[in-house]
């Protein structure tokens, strides 16, 4: 059975832009070596070495596969075909055969090339480093313990044949962004970093030429192997949590089927689809652009616009945004709108206008940097200043001044954020929260508003049967036999309810809108909307809740209503209380929103947001100096998350909100949010002890430097030690103890009557 | 002291077959599915490191996704 929506199935997710055609299979072969084709398919279920191997061996039995290889990880598969005009549909029936929903990966979908490559790079720089690191440590140790004259001139020639090209290959990545910094006319942490290193190269250099006695070749290539190594911490957290939250907007449909004048059906690319032409959309598929209903009445997931999965009916003369999900019948449209004005490429662009304005976001580090490298650039060129009108030595001078640089170079300040980043997302990833980069931690650490979604985030999102009529064995039989025949959340939701075995059903047809019609032991019974039901039943009276009936037979109602998120009573009261005003917003009419407000205590509750309206909210927020925190799921929430400071999602939400939020929480509580906002608090006190221990490290190395007083030795322990000192307190992050789980969590779903 | 002409080049030599020997593995893709690794190990077939390559590639040149 095919899944409605995304927010009723917490484990199967259906391909947002529903079936994949076969022309879109066959588009995303790429010719590889040998005149092999190669196609990569995603498949998010994979889930164990079983899968694998199952998937493997199925796939190397398809005809026109030469081999198949599947990525646990990525969860991704690559098939190698015979050629690159090979059809890789077998393939993807094989997958399907199997249980495994499998897509396309179109490579423009994933992340630039330029990222993917990132890691691998940082990797081979630390190699290197680490590489030149060891020997020239080596080698300075022996100069340190005392080698004389010759020895040691070569050991510095040894020293700087090794430095020279390490440096130049492995700082390539700090002086390629202090470049692009530096052309922005702006300051970075890099820029102090780049020059520090590049100076003691270039210092070295000369001191060796001249047969000196002090070289920093060990200072700058450990100073490397350092921050190349804070730098790679920081890259695995935001890949790690990349590839888990995975899946990016593919809200759109990359095609549709059109309506040739001849009244056949042919599959069109989405650029090629223009205003005036019909279209065919089958149930379950989503509507690529704003449409007319022509003929045809269904049932529409409109959680797109407005964050309710409740399904909505519609008939010919409704207007459909783009992007709803049509879930009950087969409808045939008229086009309204050319796709660049639809309603989905608004949301697009508000969704990257959002994230734009986002990104003015400084990280922690770079703003110290900012305040650091003038101050430390200056006080170089003051000790240059004042050497030389003291002693007159230029050479002498620009010595003193560089070991200042190099002291001040700040190692700490590289390793001490990404460090306690890095371990504050393997305490969040324990307690089921996944983090996408370690600025959401700072921005999470400022919040002072707090702005929820109701519908998947305060409440599940589910609806689940209150109460139901009690006794009536073959009514009960016949409505979850009813209830089974359709794919509407209501009737997910009895069909879960009634523990009876469902009896046989004859003739069952899904009414789109109104509900399931069958025969039950030869009597015509319904169950749906209460008016539709009351159509063939005895009594007329209309509940609000579906019903069900025999032809004839009194109507009986099932209440539905929709229950909060475990930990959302105590995580919105203990927000409160710390300081921090909640707001709702949500898509929902007035009446459900007030009782969910009310049950919550929370006092400012907006009902009726569009997603406009919603980023309005927040933008408004912003404009009067506050920090908002965003919690929202839904596909309407999607651009207010992005807007918003920081942001956070369910793991139930769509694609694109995961894709949007700074924070995915896997489990069910809400409890996740105060727990990220502890962890968020606990890291930003320790990145700034951590500054703090930079700064008295820095108090008593920078008056050595300008006093003339610092040899390579006292260069090299002063820096291992203060790295290793912000290292060990970042460590701390991980030993204190988690907050004690809510009590809320053990006690089970409250109801909202809906 | 002659001795350091000797132990200084093996060092460095031990040193850069230790990096080759990285660079090499990097490239040749093993880490790219750890978890997926770990889990091959259980496989009763030979299972290759680079099996998703067509025979005859060599394996070593690492295709970029275009």
């Amino acid at each position: 059975m095919r899944v409605i929506s995304e927010k009723h199935d917490r484990k199967v997710r259906p391909a947002p832009s529903g079936p994949v055609t076969r022309a879109e299979r066959s588009a995303s072969v790429r010719p590889a070596a040998n005149g092999h084709g190669v196609c990569l398919i995603s498949v998010p279920n994979i889930s164990c070495g079983a899968c694998v191997a199952r998937i493997e061996r199925a796939l190397i039995d398809c005809p026109g596969v030469v081999a198949a290889r599947a990525n646990l990880t990525l969860r991704q598969v690559r098939v190698t075909l015979t050629d690159a005009n090979t059809d890789p549909s077998p393939g993807y029936e094989a997958l399907a055969a199997l249980g495994y929903t499998a897509r396309p990966l179109d490579p423009s979908d994933t992340e630039p090339a330029s990222a993917q490559q990132d890691g691998p790079d940082l990797l081979r720089c630390i190699a290197v480093a680490g590489f030149g690191a060891m020997n020239v440590m080596l080698l300075s140790v022996a100069v340190w313990s005392g080698a004389e004259a010759t020895t040691r001139d070569t050991f510095h020639l040894i020293s700087a044949l090794i430095a020279v090209p390490v440096v130049a290959y492995a700082g390539q990545p700090f002086f390629r962004s202090a470049l692009v910094v530096l052309r922005g006319g702006r300051l970075n942490m890099d820029v102090p970093i780049a020059l520090a290193v590049l100076l003691a190269l270039a210092l070295s250099l000369s001191e060796l030429l001249q047969g000196g006695d002090h070289v920093f070749f060990d200072a700058a290539v450990t100073l490397l192997f350092f921050l190349l190594t804070g730098r790679y911490l920081d890259q695995l957290m935001r890949d790690r949590a990349r590839s888990a939250v995975t899946g990016l907007a593919r809200l759109s449909p990359k095609g549709a089927m059109a309506r040739g004048p001849d009244g056949s059906l042919e599959w069109i690319a989405l650029h090629a689809v223009a205003k005036g032409m019909i279209l065919h959309i089958d149930a379950g598929e989503r509507v690529p652009v704003d449409v007319r209903i022509l003929h045809g009445d269904t049932d529409l997931d409109r959680s797109l616009v407005t964050g309710e999965a409740m399904p909505v009916a519609a008939s010919p003369g409704t207007e459909l945004e783009a992007g709803t999900l049509n879930l009950t019948g087969g409808i045939e449209v008229e086009v309204l709108r050319p796709v660049a004005e639809s309603f989905l490429a608004e949301m697009m662009r508000m969704l990257s206008a959002a994230e734009t304005s986002r990104s003015t976001y400084v990280r922690i580090a770079d703003r110290a940097a900012r305040l650091y490298a003038p101050v430390v650039h200056l006080l170089a060129v003051a000790t240059f200043a004042g050497w030389l009108l003291v002693t007159g030595d230029w050479q002498v001078s620009a010595f003193v001044a560089i070991s200042v640089l190099i002291i001040t170079c700040p190692c700490a300040l590289g390793l001490a954020v990404p460090v306690a980043q890095v371990v504050a997302a393997g305490r969040l990833m324990r307690s089921g929260i996944l983090m996408k980069d370690g600025s959401a931690l700072e921005r999470l650490a400022q919040i002072d508003r707090a702005v929820f979604d109701k519908t998947g985030t305060l409440t599940t999102g589910t609806p689940m049967v209150t109460s139901c009529f009690e006794g009536e064995a073959e009514q009960r039989e016949a409505s979850k036999a009813l209830a089974m025949q359709s794919r509407h959340p209501a009737a997910q939701a009895i069909a879960a309810h009634l523990p009876e075995v469902a009896c046989e059903v004859a003739d069952a047809v899904e009414v789109p809108g109104f509900g399931v019609e069958g025969r039950v032991h030869g009597r015509r019974a319904r169950l749906g909307r209460a008016r539709w039901v009351a159509e063939i039943a005895a009594n007329p009276q209309a509940a609000t809740g579906p019903a069900f009936a025999f032809e004839g037979a009194p109507a009986l109602s099932f209440d539905l209503s929709e229950t909060l998120r475990p930990g959302a009573v105590d995580t919105i009261s203990d927000m409160q209380s710390s300081g921090i005003p909640v707001t709702m917003l949500s898509g929902d009419d007035a009446a459900r929103v007030a009782q969910v407000a009310e049950t919550l205590g929370i006092a400012e509750a907006h009902h009726g947001m569009t997603p406009a309206r919603k980023v309005g909210v927040l933008e408004d927020l912003r404009d009067r100096g506050h920090r908002a925190l965003m919690v929202g799921d839904g596909l309407n929430d999607t651009a207010a998350l992005a807007a918003a400071h920081v942001s956070m999602a369910p793991s139930t939400a769509a694609d694109a909100g995961r894709t949007a939020a700074d924070f995915v929480f896997l489990r069910d509580g809400l409890d996740a949010v105060a727990t990220a906002q502890d962890v968020a608090r606990a890291t930003a006190r320790v990145v700034r002890q951590n500054f703090g221990l930079a700064i008295a490290y820095n108090c008593i190395a920078i008056p050595l430097a300008v006093a003339g007083l610092v040899t390579p030795l006292i260069a090299a322990l002063a820096m291992s030690a203060s790295s290793i000192l912000v290292i060990g307190n970042s460590l701390r992050l991980n030993g204190k103890r988690a907050a004690a789980p809510l009590q809320s969590v053990e006690r089970g779903p409250v109801a909202i009557p809906a | 002291m002659t001795i350091l002409t000797l132990l200084i080049p093996v060092t460095l030599v031990m040193g850069a077959v230790g990096l080759g020997a990285f660079f090499w593995s990097l490239h040749s893709g093993q880490y790219e599915d750890l978890s997926g690794d770990a889990e091959r190990i259980l496989f009763d077939e030979d299972d290759k490191p680079l099996a998703a390559y067509p025979p005859g590639h060599s394996g070593t040149t690492k295709e970029k996704t275009p």
